[in-house]
């Protein structure tokens, strides 16, 4: 597959936002090279979410292009951007409440493995094989983020720090080249955080691209490959961490915020 | 909640089986069987607005103009054209699935009162449509002299031949839905209730899948509708007002929305209070209703199914 | 004899939908009202109405109190019903949802209905008209008075409810749990006493309205859904939630209405509302006056 080809797993070219008179993202221009896991910080209101949001298709941008291996993605809505091989999770957990811890992680397997509604009505034995087939994904997926013997539990009934792993393990399920993680240690202590990390690297050590919002420096500082700092829909700053830690525009943008 | 058991279906299945000649022995209820053919075509639409408003979670409140559009198309090809009427079945599903498609496809960016809304102000407009086409419809007076059914020769033309004719199409959309909900679309439907944007997100294409759900409860309306004028021979557009939409949705709310059992037992119960049980107290029939709504959105927002669930919390304790 | 002009009967149209128009923009400022507060759509809108009248015509008709007194009497009784509606349906809903409120809503007014249907029966009663039924002529249109007093109680109602909401310490109250119910309530406003107060006054406003035009129009037992939908619409279009809006939406609806059934197909009267407030839901949601970004906000 010519994906391979391309060093650069996703590419924004001026990118601008603007909701009514509001610039949220202005003249974005950055790449995130494949296998790499990459850091969006910056202060609040700096536009991250908004960022991720366009990446992942909920909303077009204003202008610029969004290229995923290659190919334009931007005027795309989110399901066929998912199909593509682009999975999120989100700043204030969005599992699916009313279904169990399992069953939010086979339905993380619907871009690569559906049926359709008619066939769901009878039960034929490739939709049953289909069903074992996502079924086994999802145990091996928990298993891996460590939440395998919860599989049976209602999805809101866990814990914060064990929903913030479900919504990552969900997102795994469709096998990703690119994964968003917004915020992921958010609201997490400090055990629950050096577990959401080590997910992440293991994910990334896997081979699967990482982009991730964090506020959290110490979790940035560890993991990232390279930092892009946003403040006020900019970009003002890329690079490795050393780079970013040292840069006085950086230090000012953060000036009153932990950096 | 997810595994919809086979054994009970078995049961039920038998149960509808055993039912009339049950009845036929004793004299109190002989006639119940064919109160049992209502309740059986009122539980083809209400299967489907389960589907729709419990598991995807949408709300519609002009079912009653989709019952409508299937027996009024049944009605007027088989008695003004003659044709066949398993035909003008088929014909009054496509025609309904056209029109639910126009309607929903606009509808889908509503939420919430909007989407209550928009299904009310259609289903009283195909309602008004029904009592001004008098040409088509035969207006307020209605239409009649629509044929009954019959399959090869064979009639279907007594009471208990329609019942065990409905109630098999009932038990197989029955364990259709059953199938979707237990499968990947049904997780997906469930998916968009829990949060359209996680779900599409994971790639399920929520708008799509909104008006298919809602086709598909439309679609079983319109034959519900269809099995309707072949029973009595005879529609009236009152049949399909708005008060029928609200007595669907106390059908699905009584037996709990969120359970596809909920919509059989809900409209088997209000069926019998219709036709049955409150004949004698027409005057209050419309405040039992509102009570019943009431008492089930405040105090048993679970319906009937979350019986069971609040029994065991008492034990628990 | 007097020659009908197209003009003269456009004008007949025109004052015919204002009037009905000015109930719509009742129940449409009676749904504001409500919705500003809570965020809810009460679907039993229309019944206060419809209470309006048939309880006017109980104490005017049947008890024979004189208009002075029926009228407040009237307000009084349907606002209790409002009050009601509030304390048995709304508030002890333990996990509100939209799904669940709209289904209470309509629940209460099937109640409210059929106890209507119950006590007066499915019969239409008339009212006295406040000041007699002789036509006035008014630039060639043939005027029934009545028709003048409900515009005029719109107007009353609209200057009350500015001055309540503008100038009064509860007013502004109301309008401040409206705006962020917790920092309403942190700062001491009872935010459960202002929803009763919404309830309450919606369905005064709604009593108005069915006791002005039941000389018009008649009152039944079942006319609440209609009205309900109507003013609904009426509220939508004028973009849900202003005040002003509601007015003009409920003129406008009522025109649209009045002119269609004259010009276009008196048998589809109804359905020319409904139509518009599909038109509006499917394009503009937000309405004449509201904006995209104040109807996506709102928590749905």
């Amino acid at each position: 597959m010519s994906a391979d080809m391309e060093e650069n797993v996703l590419e924004l070219q001026g990118v601008v936002m603007t909701f009514g008179g509001l610039m949220a993202l202005s003249d974005l221009n950055f790449k995130v090279r494949r296998g790499m896991i990459k850091a969006i910080i910056g202060p609040n209101g700096a536009g991250k979410t908004t960022l991720f949001n366009v990446i992942t298709g909920s909303f077009p941008p204003t202008q610029g292009t969004v290229t995923f291996n290659g190919r334009p993605i931007q005027h795309l809505k989110a399901h066929k951007i998912a199909d593509r091989g682009i999975s999120r999770t989100f700043q204030t957990v969005e599992l699916f409440g009313n279904m169990t811890v399992l069953e939010n992680v086979m339905l993380g397997c619907y871009t690569r493995i559906r049926t359709s509604f008619i066939a769901s009505g009878f039960v034929l034995p490739r939709s049953r094989r289909k069903e074992k087939q996502i079924r086994e994904t999802a145990l091996k997926i928990l298993k891996f983020i460590g939440l395998a013997d919860k599989f049976k539990d209602s999805a809101d009934s866990l814990p914060l720090g064990e929903q913030k792993l479900l919504e990552i393990g969900r997102a795994l399920a469709s096998e990703p080249e690119l994964i968003c993680l917004d915020e992921p240690a958010a609201g997490l202590n400090e055990t629950e955080t050096h577990v959401a990390s080590s997910l992440i690297k293991a994910i990334n050590a896997k081979g699967t691209t990482v982009l991730l919002v964090e506020h959290d420096m110490k979790v940035v500082m560890n993991i990232s490959d390279e930092i892009l700092v946003l403040n006020y829909g900019r970009k003002i700053a890329e690079g490795p961490p050393e780079d970013i830690r040292n840069s006085p525009m950086v230090i000012e943008a953060y000036l009153g915020a932990d950096a | 909640m997810l595994r919809i058991a086979k054994l009970p279906i078995a049961v039920f299945a038998l149960f509808i089986l055993v039912f009339p000649w049950t009845a036929r022995q004793i004299p109190a209820i002989e006639h119940y069987p064919d109160i049992m053919v209502f309740a059986g075509i009122y539980c083809l639409i209400t299967i489907g607005l389960s589907l729709l408003m419990g598991y995807a979670g949408q709300i519609s409140i002009g079912h009653a103009a989709f019952f409508g559009i299937g027996a009024y198309i049944s009605g007027i090809l088989t008695v003004n054209y003659g044709m066949n009427p398993w035909a003008c079945m088929g014909i009054g599903m496509v025609v309904t699935a056209v029109v639910a498609a126009l309607v929903g496809t606009p509808s889908l960016k509503l939420k919430g009162h909007y989407l209550a809304m928009a299904t009310l102000a259609f289903g009283i407009i195909i309602f008004i449509i029904f009592n001004e086409e008098t040409q088509w419809t035969g207006g307020p007076d209605g239409m009649s002299g629509i044929p009954g059914l019959s399959l090869f020769g064979f009639e279907f033309d007594s009471v208990e031949r329609y019942y065990y004719l409905v109630w098999g199409v009932v038990i197989a959309a029955f364990i259709f839905t059953a199938n979707v909900i237990q499968s990947g679309t049904g997780r997906a439907l469930r998916a968009i209730h829990a949060s359209e944007s996680a779900a599409g997100a994971m790639g399920v294409d929520v708008a799509r899948f909104k008006i298919l759900v809602f086709v598909y409860s439309a679609v079983l309306a319109s034959l519900a509708g269809s099995f309707y004028a072949h029973y009595l021979n005879f529609i009236n557009p009152a049949t399909f007002d708005l008060f029928f939409s609200i007595k669907l949705l106390i059908m699905i709310a009584l037996g709990g929305m969120h359970n596809i059992w909920g919509a059989i037992v809900g409209t088997g119960l209000i069926t019998f209070l219709s036709n049955e049980w409150l004949q004698y107290f027409e005057e209050f029939e419309v405040i039992v209703y509102g009570a019943i709504l009431l008492f089930v959105t405040v105090i048993l927002p679970e319906g009937l199914a979350g019986v069971p669930g609040i029994v065991k919390g008492w034990f628990r304790r | 004899m007097e020659k009908i002009t197209l003009a003269s009967q456009l004008l007949q149209y025109l004052i015919t939908g204002l009037t009905v128009g000015s109930v719509y923009a009742m129940v449409a400022v009676g749904f504001n009202i409500i919705y500003n507060v809570t965020e809810i759509i009460n679907f039993a809108q229309g019944e206060f109405v419809m209470l309006g009248g048939l309880i006017m015509v109980f104490l005017h008709v049947a008890m024979g109190l004189p208009l002075i007194l029926a009228f407040p009497a009237t307000i009084i009784l349907v606002t209790l019903v409002g009050i009601l509606l509030d304390r048995l349906a709304i508030r002890p809903i333990r996990r509100p949802s939209v799904l669940t409120l709209i289904i209470a809503t309509i629940a209460v007014s099937i109640i409210i209905k059929g106890t209507a249907s119950f006590i007066w029966g499915k019969d239409p009663f008339d009212l006295p008209a406040f000041s007699g039924r002789n036509p006035i002529t008014f630039l060639g249109a043939v005027v029934q008075p009545q028709y003048f007093w409900v515009i005029g109680f719109l107007i009353i109602t609209a200057i009350a409810l500015s001055i309540f909401f503008d100038r009064t310490i509860i007013g502004k109250a109301m309008s401040a749990c409206a705006d962020n119910p917790d920092a309403a309530s942190l700062v001491g406003i009872n935010v459960k006493q202002m929803i009763l107060l919404s309830f309450a006054l919606s369905a005064a406003i709604g009593a108005v309205a069915g006791i002005t035009i039941t000389p018009i129009s008649l009152m039944e037992y079942d006319r609440g859904a209609m009205l309900a939908v109507k003013g609904f619409a009426a509220a939508i279009l004028g973009g849900l939630g202003s005040f002003p809006g509601a007015i003009l939406g409920g003129l406008i609806m009522g025109s649209i209405e009045s002119f269609g059934a004259g010009l276009v197909s008196s048998g589809y009267k109804d359905a020319f509302a409904l139509i518009v407030l599909l038109v509006i839901l499917f394009f503009k949601p937000s309405g004449l006056m509201g904006s995209i970004e104040i109807s996506k906000i709102k928590r749905f």
